[in-house]
C-alpha cells in the first residue's frame, strides 16, 4: 500500500484543534474572494495569511511535497503561457505601457504585464495553502458532518464520505486485478503502443467496474438494514463543536469575501491600477 | 425422513415465526423457498446449515426485511418478526429487533474509523452527538473491539471487521442477531474466537442468536440449542444438534459432519444422539468405540499401500520454483517499512502438489505474489525452473508460473467462455490456429467444452473459477499456484473441484495451494509449508502438522477434531489415524460418484 499524496496529517497543531466547520467556511471564503479580488495589495495580504497559516500549522512542506511539486510546475507553466499567447495583456487592462525589456516580436516585457502576472500568481499562493490545510488538518470522517452542517444534504455528504471509504479499497484491486491481467500477458505499460495499451486497459476496467457494481448493491443494502435514509435529518458523531476561535475564522472568512468586493466599489472594476 | 423437535411448550409468542413461507424471486421461475415453518424463542441459539443453493441466504433476508423491501419477489404464508410482518412495517422497524451481520463485513463497513462505522445506525436515528460516545463505547466493549475505535478499515483484519459489523447491530440494542456466514472469510483461528463471541453475546447478554453457515465443527465448537438443515428450500431436520449429527442426514444433504463422527461411522462404530457427539473433546466415547477405531486404523497397512500415487515427484530435475532466503519489506508510510517475509527458503518440486498454511496475514498470499512478481523481493534469490528470475516481467512469470486469484470475478473481462480463454493467447501473439488448438485443450482438460460458446454470466461460480484456471492453463504454466481453491464452497462443490485439481496435477501440472484449512491440506496434499507471521515455521507432511498441537498453535491453526479422537483412544501417532481416515474418505467419495 502506498501513502497518499494528499491527505489528514495526525499531528497537534493549532489548526487541528479548530472545527471542520471553521476550516471548510475558511477555506471557501479564501477560495471565493481569491475569485472576485484582483487587487494586488488585498491578494498579497491573504497569501500572507495564507503562508503565516502554514507555518503555525505544524503541517511541514515535506508532507505535501508531491502535491506542492505539482502545484508549482502548473503555476510555472501556466505564467509562461501567459507570456507566451498574451504578451500585452497587462497593457490592455492597465492602459499605460512601461517596456522594461524589448523582446523579439510581440514579446515585450512590460511592467504591466509583470504586475498582472504576478496577480495570477499571488491568487496561487493564496488559495492553496489554505485549502491543502482544510485537507490536511481535519480528520476526513468531519469532511462529511462539515458539509452537513454548511448546508450541503445529508445524502450527498454521506456520499463524499463514502468515496473516502472506497476509494483505497478500489486503488488495491485495481493493482491486482491489473498485476493478474499482466501476468496473462496483457501488458498495460510504456512498452506496449498505445492501442494495443487502451485494449488491454479494458481488460483490466471490465472486472474493477463488474466488481463495483456488485459492491454498490451490497453496500446500499448494507446501508438500508441500518436505517440509512429512514428520517429526513441525520446526527454526526464526528464532529468539533464550534468555539470562540472558530467563530473568529468564519467572521474573517466573511471579511474576506467582503473585502474584494468592496474593493470592486472603491477601485472602480477588479483591479487595483497603480499605473495611473 | 425429517427429524423435528418443538421443545418445551413456551406461553412467550416466538421472537420470529414463519408458517407456510414460500418466496419466489421475480427473475426466477422456481420459488427458492418452500413451505418454511420455523419458530425461535427468545434467548435461543440456532444454527442453519445447507448446501449452497439451499436457501439459506433468502430465508435471512426473509426475517430482516430485506425481502420485500430490498429484493422483490412473490410469497405466500406468514412471517412474523416481533408481531410484526417485515413487509408491512418500514425496515429500519425490523432492524431495531434483528440485527443483521452480512457476509461480506467490509461491505457493511462504511465509516472511516470504527467509532464512525459503529455510530452509523445512531446517526440515521438522529441520536444528538453528545450521547453518542457512550453508547459506542458499551457496543465496542460487548464485541470485544474497543482497543481499535480510531482505526480505519485498511488496516484491521478480516475478523476485527466483523467485530465492528457486531457492534454496529449492538449499538441498537436488538434482541436478535442474525449472521450470515460468518465464518466465510475467517481463518480457523480467529473463526473459533468469532463464535466464543456470539456465545457470550448469547449467555450474558441474552441476545437470541440465529446464524447461518456450513462450517459446521466451527460452529459446534460452542453449544446451539438448534441446528436446522435446509435443502433445496425445504427444511429437512429442526432438532438438537446431537439428534441431526447422529441422524446421518447432514451427508444425504451434503453437508460435511465434524470429522470425528464421520471417522466413527467409518470405524463403524457411529456415533449416537445421547453420546453428546457435538464435540471431538467431550463426546461420550464408549469402549468399544475406541477399540473399533484402534482397530480401524490397524488395518491401515495394506490399504494405504494401495493408494494410487497422483503424480510422482521428480526431485532429480531442478525444482519447478526454488526460494533461498526469500525476503519481501514494503513501504507503508514515509517513514515506516513492514517486513511480510522474511527468511523463505523452500523448493516446490515439478509435479507435487504443495500446500501454503497459516492464518489471515501470515504472509501467504505475499509470497505468492512475489513468485508472480507482484510484489518486490527486497532479499534472497528466487529461481523459477532452474533460471533466475530477478529482471523478469509479470508477463514472462506468467508463462512459467501461473497465478489464480480467490475471486473468480477479478480476473474476468470477456463475455464468452471462449473469447476469455484466448485473450492471454493473443496478448501473446499467437496464431489463430494456435489459439483454437489450446482453447479446445484446457476446455476439454477443465471439462468445460460443452460451455465453450456460453456467456460468462450464466456460469456458476465454481464453473467461473474453472474458466480462470483454464484461461491461466492456456498459457502453458509449469506451475499453478491457487488462492483459497474453495472459499465459500459447500462440500460436493469442494470435493468436486480438488478432485479437477487432482487430475490437472495427475497431467503434470504442479499445484501450489494457498490455503488455511487444515484439512484441505492433509486431503489433497503430501507436503505443505506453514508460514505465521511472515516465517516459514514447517515443511512437513500435512498430517503430521495437524496433529502437533504446539506448531498449530504458533501458527494460529487449530488442530481438527481428529487429532482429539485419536488422543482419546490412545493411538501414539495421531497422524496415522488422519491418513486412514483421508484414504477411507477418498474412497468413499469415488463410490459414490
Amino acid at each position: 500500500m502506498s501513502s497518499p499524496l494528499l491527505g489528514y496529517i495526525d499531528r497537534d497543531g493549532p489548526l487541528h484543534t479548530l472545527s471542520g466547520v471553521s476550516k471548510l467556511v475558511l477555506s471557501l471564503g479564501v477560495v471565493l474572494g481569491a475569485m472576485i479580488g484582483f487587487d494586488v495589495r488585498y491578494l498579497a495580504a491573504v497569501s500572507a495569511g495564507s503562508i503565516l497559516l502554514w507555518a503555525v500549522s505544524r503541517v511541514r512542506l515535506r508532507d505535501l511535497a508531491v502535491v506542492l511539486w505539482l502545484i508549482a510546475i502548473f503555476m510555472v507553466l501556466n505564467n509562461i503561457g501567459i507570456f507566451l499567447f498574451a504578451p500585452g495583456y497587462g497593457t490592455d487592462l492597465f492602459g499605460t505601457r512601461h517596456l522594461l525589456l524589448e523582446g523579439p516580436w510581440r514579446w515585450d516585457v512590460t511592467a504591466e504585464q509583470l504586475f498582472y502576472q504576478l496577480a495570477v500568481t499571488l491568487k496561487y499562493v493564496a488559495v492553496l495553502p489554505a485549502v491543502l490545510l482544510f485537507v490536511a488538518t481535519t480528520r476526513p470522517p468531519e469532511f462529511a458532518s462539515s458539509l452537513a452542517r454548511v448546508g450541503v444534504p445529508y445524502r450527498i455528504a454521506y456520499a463524499v464520505s463514502l468515496a473516502l471509504r472506497y476509494i483505497p479499497d478500489v486503488q488495491r484491486e485495481f493493482r491486482t486485478i491489473s498485476q493478474a491481467q499482466q501476468a496473462r500477458g496483457m501488458d498495460t505499460s510504456r512498452a506496449v503502443r498505445l492501442p494495443t495499451r487502451l485494449r488491454n486497459l479494458t481488460s483490466v476496467l471490465m472486472p474493477l467496474l463488474l466488481g463495483t457494481f456488485d459492491r454498490i448493491e451490497s453496500v446500499s443494502a448494507a446501508m438500508e438494514l441500518r436505517g440509512f435514509g429512514r428520517a429526513k435529518g441525520r446526527t454526526w458523531s464526528v464532529q468539533t463543536p464550534v468555539r470562540a476561535a472558530d467563530v473568529f475564522v468564519i467572521v474573517v472568512s466573511i471579511a474576506l469575501v467582503a473585502t474584494p468586493i468592496a474593493l470592486l466599489v472603491v477601485n472602480g472594476g477588479r483591479f487595483w491600477n497603480p499605473f495611473l | 425422513m425429517t427429524v423435528s423437535d418443538t421443545g418445551g411448550a413456551s406461553d412467550e409468542a416466538p421472537l420470529i415465526e414463519l408458517a407456510g413461507y414460500s418466496f419466489q424471486y421475480r427473475a426466477q421461475s422456481e420459488p427458492t423457498l418452500h413451505d418454511i415453518d420455523l419458530t425461535v424463542r427468545r434467548g435461543e441459539k440456532i444454527a442453519i446449515v445447507g448446501a449452497s443453493g439451499s436457501g439459506k441466504s433468502t430465508l435471512i433476508s426473509a426475517i430482516n426485511g430485506l425481502i420485500p423491501h430490498h429484493h422483490r419477489g412473490t410469497s405466500n404464508g406468514a412471517v412474523r418478526v416481533a408481531g410484526n410482518d417485515p413487509a408491512m412495517v418500514p425496515l429500519a422497524a425490523t432492524a431495531s429487533v434483528v440485527g443483521t451481520v452480512l457476509q461480506d463485513s467490509n461491505s457493511q463497513f462504511v465509516g472511516l474509523t470504527v467509532a464512525e462505522d459503529i455510530a452509523f445506525s445512531l446517526e440515521n436515528q438522529q441520536v444528538p452527538h453528545a450521547e453518542m460516545p457512550a453508547l459506542i463505547t458499551r457496543a465496542a466493549e460487548l464485541a470485544g473491539i474497543s482497543d481499535r475505535l480510531d482505526d480505519s478499515p485498511q488496516n484491521l483484519s478480516g475478523g476485527q471487521k466483523q467485530r465492528v459489523a457486531v457492534a454496529g447491530v449492538l449499538v441498537d440494542d436488538v434482541e436478535v442477531l442474525l449472521l450470515d456466514e460468518p465464518l466465510a472469510n475467517l481463518d480457523p483461528a480467529s473463526g473459533r474466537a468469532a463464535i466464543e463471541l456470539l456465545d457470550d453475546l448469547h449467555r450474558d447478554q441474552r441476545k437470541t442468536i440465529l446464524l447461518v453457515e456450513h462450517r459446521l465443527e466451527d460452529v459446534l465448537h460452542r453449544d446451539i440449542d438448534r441446528l436446522v438443515l435446509m435443502a433445496d428450500g425445504r427444511i429437512v431436520a429442526d432438532a438438537a444438534p446431537d439428534v441431526v449429527l447422529a441422524s446421518g442426514l447432514l451427508e444425504q444433504h451434503g453437508i460435511r459432519p465434524p470429522l470425528h463422527i464421520a471417522a466413527l461411522r467409518y470405524a463403524g462404530a457411529p456415533a449416537t444422539a445421547e453420546q453428546r457427539p457435538s464435540r471431538s473433546t467431550d463426546i461420550a466415547l464408549t469402549a468399544q468405540q475406541i477399540t473399533a477405531v484402534r482397530d480401524w486404523v490397524a488395518t491401515a497397512g495394506s490399504s494405504l499401500a494401495a493408494e494410487p500415487e497422483a503424480a510422482e515427484p521428480s526431485p532429480a530435475l531442478a525444482p519447478a520454483l526454488d526460494l533461498q532466503d526469500v525476503r519481501c519489506e514494503v513501504r507503508v508510510s514515509p517513514e515506516r517499512t513492514s517486513v511480510l517475509l522474511d527468511g523463505i527458503t523452500a523448493q516446490v518440486h515439478r509435479g507435487e502438489m504443495l500446500g501454503v498454511l497459516g492464518s489471515n496475514g501470515a504472509g501467504k498470499s505475499t509470497l505468492a505474489r512475489v513468485i508472480c512478481g507482484f510484489e518486490k523481493l527486497t532479499g534472497g534469490a528466487l529461481r523459477i525452473g532452474a533460471a533466475d528470475a530477478s529482471g523478469w516481467s509479470l508477463s514472462d512469470r506468467g508463462e512459467h508460473v501461473g497465478f489464480v486469484l480467490q475471486e473468480p470475478g477479478q480476473m474476468i473481462s470477456r463475455p464468452l467462455v471462449s473469447e476469455e480463454i484466448a485473450l492471454g493467447l493473443r496478448a501473446r501473439g499467437e496464431d489463430e490456429e494456435e489459439i483454437a488448438r489450446r482453447t479446445t485443450t484446457v476446455l476439454t482438460a477443465c471439462g468445460l467444452a460443452p460451455f465453450r460458446s456460453w456467456p460468462l454470466s450464466a456460469l456458476s461460480h465454481g464453473q467461473k473459477k474453472r474458466v480462470t484456471i483454464a484461461s491461466v492453463l492456456a498459457l502453458g504454466p509449469d506451475v499453478l499456484i491457487l488462492d483459497e481453491p474453495t472459499a465459500g464452497q459447500d462440500f460436493a462443490h469442494y470435493t468436486e473441484f480438488m478432485q479437477f485439481l487432482r487430475t490437472l496435477n495427475a497431467d503434470g501440472t504442479t499445484v501450489v495451494l494457498i490455503t488455511h484449512d487444515m484439512h484441505l491440506a492433509v486431503e489433497y496434499t503430501d507436503r505443505v509449508l506453514v508460514l505465521s507471521d511472515g516465517r516459514l515455521l514447517a515443511d512437513a507432511d500435512p498430517a503430521v502438522v495437524l496433529t502437533d498441537p504446539d506448531l498449530t498453535r504458533r501458527a494460529d491453526l487449530v488442530t481438527t477434531g481428529l487429532y482429539e479422537l485419536a488422543r482419546r483412544c490412545g493411538l501414539r501417532d495421531p497422524h496415522t489415524l488422519v491418513h486412514r481416515f483421508v484414504a477411507v474418505d477418498r474412497a468413499a467419495r469415488e463410490e459414490e460418484r
